[in-house]
């Protein structure tokens, strides 16, 4: 049984390597994930453009907006002299944000009055308002603290102090790259497995196949295991990459990683052949794979946080494999954990590939034509 | 317009030559092709796939930029005045373009408005089009449901929606059923004698040449012979014989005939062995080896076919250094060798006699019956064949019987089981070559054959030995390291025999094995099939070439999923002999067959 499931094998690594549409398939996706994820996609901000709107034009509202401009965050656009340009410059999203300090700003903050800061936010993107809005406070409470100190005052009677874990800058790569890992590994398992059983039956091949004493357990391992090696090859890669290139650190153990990685690809593969058996050509296995794969990338936490969903989605998503490997790529990753923190993710993953294999496997001799 | 002294031709070719390249190979299609078709007649264009049929047509309708060359419609430069050239043309290519969901109707209006056809011209030609077709009772039919032969007339009549000079028909008749098959052939001959049109048709069926005015054959690209077919049948005139012995069975005769000096061609036709001889050879009993019985020689007229083999034999030997070419008078004592592993095999199948059989087979696809209720033996060491149209249900039957379908209903056995259910071993005892290449295209000739090797669980010394015996048997070893998706395609279809017969199997399926090959290439298949029966081997067929029929011993007529007729070649054949047709062809047969049948009600 197993040199003929080597010989399986062997052919079926050989039409994907000898294939170069398929050898695409194996690097320009993640490649392009990694460009596109790695340095495009970040919830940081960096150099929003802002407009100040400085009517007291005293050394203390200069000291503030010179802390706006100091960091990278944000860069002086326009200095308006009236607020008549303050709608139009929001309008044509010239600026994001409008800092307006009052005529008299200096003069409360020395006769101990609360000194009026207005914050004008763009909140058509409501993300990015939020996220500006942080920013703009953390520095007006540092002025203000600063301001307290150097003025001999008492300080506020309650300080907030925050340490974050895991990720002390908040750096969004950190919590981003991790999750191409499982992402990248999905796209290309899924599309190297479920396009497999469609091309050979596009091309007569597996009807050559069926005829052949090959039992249907055969035909499985034989399809499955060149997928798990390339998807384990795939996420290796990508792991590699995050580590050396984006300096996400690696801080727990590797073989709880691949434990969780081996598990995800088998079950993305059990998928990738019901997808692949159900379909009667490619085309429709392409379309196919991307009918499962949009879905399970938005249901996996991958970009927001599944706490969010509703509760009947949030139950849903247990049945999205790539929601589990997130959970272990990221413990992994960031909270350094072991094998032992993922038993509930491993068991359902386990589960999955087990129950889609085995339709697979039905599926491959008894779909009905 | 000024008048003409002589009108030009309504297709002229010179010099035709056309090139395509692909993944850093050149293919040629075509080479210094010189021709012409002429108005008022029928120009065939006869030839295996690839001799550039298509090419030449696709060139002629303006679809290809010419690379080198001229051609000319009714004397206007394809080249320099596309459109102008189109303006004359009607073309239809091998798959018409139909909207199988639309009816028929909605199909001609279609074509007519994209085709400027003015509505006050419409009805009249629309009337003349249904009337010749046909159609007319299936007006409001979905061209999805019409039967292939229905849907290539429809096709034609979409073409014909505008009245053309010159129609260019792109195989128009392949795996038509043959009443279909006769009426699109009296169609077109309406329209040549009526409309004094120029058709130039396409076609892989050389009893097809017959009937055309003017043939081209073309052969790798080639112009081979421009001719008159009647002229050039006669050519075989006094040289083609029915050949048969007591005491000895038509496969061993034609066996022996074939090794024979002076001897062009011998095919089994029924019961009898066709032989075709050299141009003033005398053929006698006295040329072969001693036989046990006397020989009956029997004088027939000559085919289109016993012509055009003579030519490309002729080519083989002047180009003769060519190993893709060369024939192969020792097939016969390899396959000797081979009955040796075969006769040493023990073949236990329950059930006597009946290594195949099928008892009220039936498939259905929702409301379509596919198969209705087939049923046939096919009996050890038999060539047994399912001959009908596309759509007739052979596939069908053939891939429930592989195991490939499950039946709607009845009972079939292979071997003793039924391939869906049994064992997976029980299918080590089946060979399978579908009907198109079916093998692994990025993969070289030998991974092929390892991989087959190995799921067919050949282990090591014998593993080897079949692989090495592949790759010499099948000529296949100088290109054992080419990747099999660019091999021509008649190395392709002995790879896939190669492939089918690894491991020795008792039973053979065979899946339009030979569909688009040239005649000679036919005739090597099917001396090694021969053989293989010859040695124990039993064979299923399914053909939808009336000629390869005569090679089984027996056959089944398959229409519309119902069999018409079992039996052998010459007992279907003795149904319509009558003394206006003493010696009616399988198409003949057919042809009766399909009108005596009752017709099925409108599915």
């Amino acid at each position: 049984m197993w040199r003929a499931v080597m010989a399986l094998i062997v052919k079926e690594l050989l039409a994907v390597l000898k294939d170069p549409r398929s050898r695409l398939v194996l690097v320009v996706p993640p490649l392009v994930q990694l460009i596109v994820f790695g340095y495009a996609a970040t919830f940081d901000l960096s150099r929003v453009p802002i407009a100040v709107y400085n009517q007291d034009g005293s050394a203390a509202s200069r000291a503030l907006v010179a802390r706006f401009l100091g960091t990278h965050v944000f860069r002086q656009v326009a200095l308006l002299e009236s607020t008549r340009r303050i709608t139009p410059l929001i309008d044509a999203r010239k600026v994001g944000l409008v800092l307006a300090i009052d005529r008299h700003f200096t003069r409360d903050l020395l006769t101990h009055r609360p000194a009026p800061v207005q914050l004008i936010v763009d909140g058509r993107d409501s993300n990015t308002a939020l996220i500006i809005l942080g920013y703009a406070n953390s520095i007006i409470t540092d002025f203000s603290l600063h301001w307290l100190r150097t003025h001999g005052e008492p300080p506020v009677p309650a300080l907030l102090h925050v340490r974050t874990r895991y990720n002390p800058q908040l750096a969004s790569r950190w919590f981003i790259v991790p999750g191409i890992v499982a992402l990248l590994t999905q796209v290309v398992t899924l599309l190297v497995v479920g396009l497999s059983v469609a091309r050979e039956r596009e091309l007569g091949t597996f009807d050559q196949l069926l005829v052949t004493p090959f039992r249907q357990i055969e035909i499985l391992l034989g399809k499955g295991i060149p997928g798990l090696l390339i998807g384990t090859i795939e996420a290796s890669a990508t792991i590699l990459v995050a580590v050396l290139w984006f300096h996400v650190p690696l801080r727990g153990s590797l073989i709880a990683l691949y434990l969780g990685i081996l598990l995800f690809v088998a079950s993305v593969i059990g998928i990738g052949l019901m997808i692949s058996s159900i379909a009667v050509t490619q085309q429709q296995a392409l379309l196919g794979a991307f009918l499962f794969m949009v879905p399970s990338i938005v249901l996996s936490g991958f970009a927001t946080p599944i706490s969010n969903m509703p509760p009947v989605i949030q139950a849903l998503t247990w049945l999205n494999p790539m929601r589990h490997i997130l959970v272990i790529v990221r413990g992994v990753f960031l909270e350094g954990s072991t094998a032992g923190a993922f038993v509930p993710e491993y068991a359902v993953m386990a589960a999955l590939a087990g129950l889609s294999l085995l339709a697979a496997g039905w599926l491959f001799r008894w779909r009905i034509y | 317009m000024s008048p003409e002294s002589e009108p030009p031709p309504a297709l002229r070719l010179e010099k035709v030559a056309h090139v395509f390249e692909a993944g850093g190979r050149t293919l040629t299609a075509l080479e210094g092709v010189t021709a012409r078709g002429e108005r008022g007649a029928v120009t065939g264009v006869i030839g295996p796939d690839g001799a550039g049929k298509t090419t030449l047509m696709r060139l002629a309708a303006g679809l290809l930029r010419l690379q080198s060359g001229r051609l000319e419609v009714f004397g206007v430069d394809v080249a320099r005045d596309p459109d102008g050239a189109r303006a004359h043309l009607g073309y239809m290519p091998q798959r018409f373009g139909l909207y199988e969901d639309l009816t028929v109707r909605e199909n001609l209006d279609l074509y007519a408005r994209l085709q400027n056809v003015a509505p006050a011209e419409r009805e009249a030609r629309d009337r003349e089009l249904l009337h010749m077709t046909g159609l007319a009772p299936f007006l409001d039919r979905l061209a999805g449901r019409l039967s292939g032969g229905m849907k290539q007339k429809l096709g034609l009549a979409c073409t014909l929606v505008r009245v053309p000079r010159i129609l260019l028909l792109d195989e128009p008749t392949v795996g038509v059923d043959p009443m279909s098959r006769r009426e699109l052939w009296e169609i077109v001959d309406h329209l040549v004698r009526a409309e004094q049109l120029a058709v130039i048709l396409s076609t892989a069926y050389l009893d097809e040449a017959e009937r055309c005015q003017h043939v081209l054959l073309l052969h790798q690209g080639h112009l081979v012979g421009a001719t008159d077919p009647a002229r050039f049948t006669a050519a075989a005139n006094g040289r083609s014989f029915h050949v048969s012995t007591p005491g000895l069975g038509k496969r061993q005769l034609q066996e022996r005939i074939a090794g024979v000096p002076g001897v062009v061609d011998a095919t089994i036709q029924g019961a009898f062995v066709r032989v075709v001889t050299e141009p003033g050879v005398q053929f006698s009993s006295t040329a072969l080896p001693p036989l046990s019985g006397p020989l009956h020689i029997v004088p027939v007229p000559p085919r289109f076919e016993d012509s055009f083999v003579t030519v490309l034999k002729s080519i083989r030997a002047s180009a003769g250094s060519q190993p893709v070419e060369h024939a192969h008078p020792d097939v016969p004592v390899r396959a000797a060798q081979t009955t040796v592993h075969t006769a040493a095999r023990t073949t236990v199948s329950p059930g006597g006699d009946a290594v195949i059989l099928a008892e009220q087979l039936t498939r259905r696809f929702g409301a379509f019956v596919a198969v209705d209720a087939v049923s046939f033996t096919v009996r050890r060491g038999e060539i047994f064949g399912l001959l009908g149209a596309n759509g007739a249900g052979k596939s069908t039957t053939f891939r429930m019987l592989c195991g490939l379908l499950p039946a709607s209903a009845g009972k079939l056995r292979v071997a003793g089981y039924d391939l869906r259910r049994a064992a997976a071993s029980a299918r080590g005892r089946i060979g399978y070559m579908a009907q198109k290449f079916s093998l692994y295209g990025d993969l070289s000739v030998v991974e092929n054959l390892r991989f087959f090797a190995s799921a067919y669980r050949l282990a090591e010394p014998r593993r080897r030995a079949r692989i090495a015996w592949a790759l010499e048997e099948f000529n296949l070893a100088t290109r054992s390291q080419d990747v099999s998706r660019e091999l021509p395609l008649g190395f392709k279809q002995r790879l896939g025999l190669a492939c089918a017969l690894m491991h020795e199997p008792d039973i053979l399926f065979l899946d339009e094995p030979t569909s688009g090959v040239d005649p000679l290439a036919r005739r090597e298949f099917w001396r090694r099939i021969n053989s293989l029966a010859e040695s124990g081997v039993t064979v299923l067929v399914t053909t939808h070439f009336m000629e390869e029929a005569e090679y089984c011993d027996r056959l089944a007529i398959l229409a519309q999923g119902r069999v018409l007729a079992t039996g052998d070649a010459e007992h279907i054949k003795d149904r319509v002999r009558s003394a206006a047709l003493p010696q009616p062809t399988m198409e003949d047969a057919f042809i009766a067959l399909l009108q005596a049948a009752p017709q099925p009600s409108a599915a």
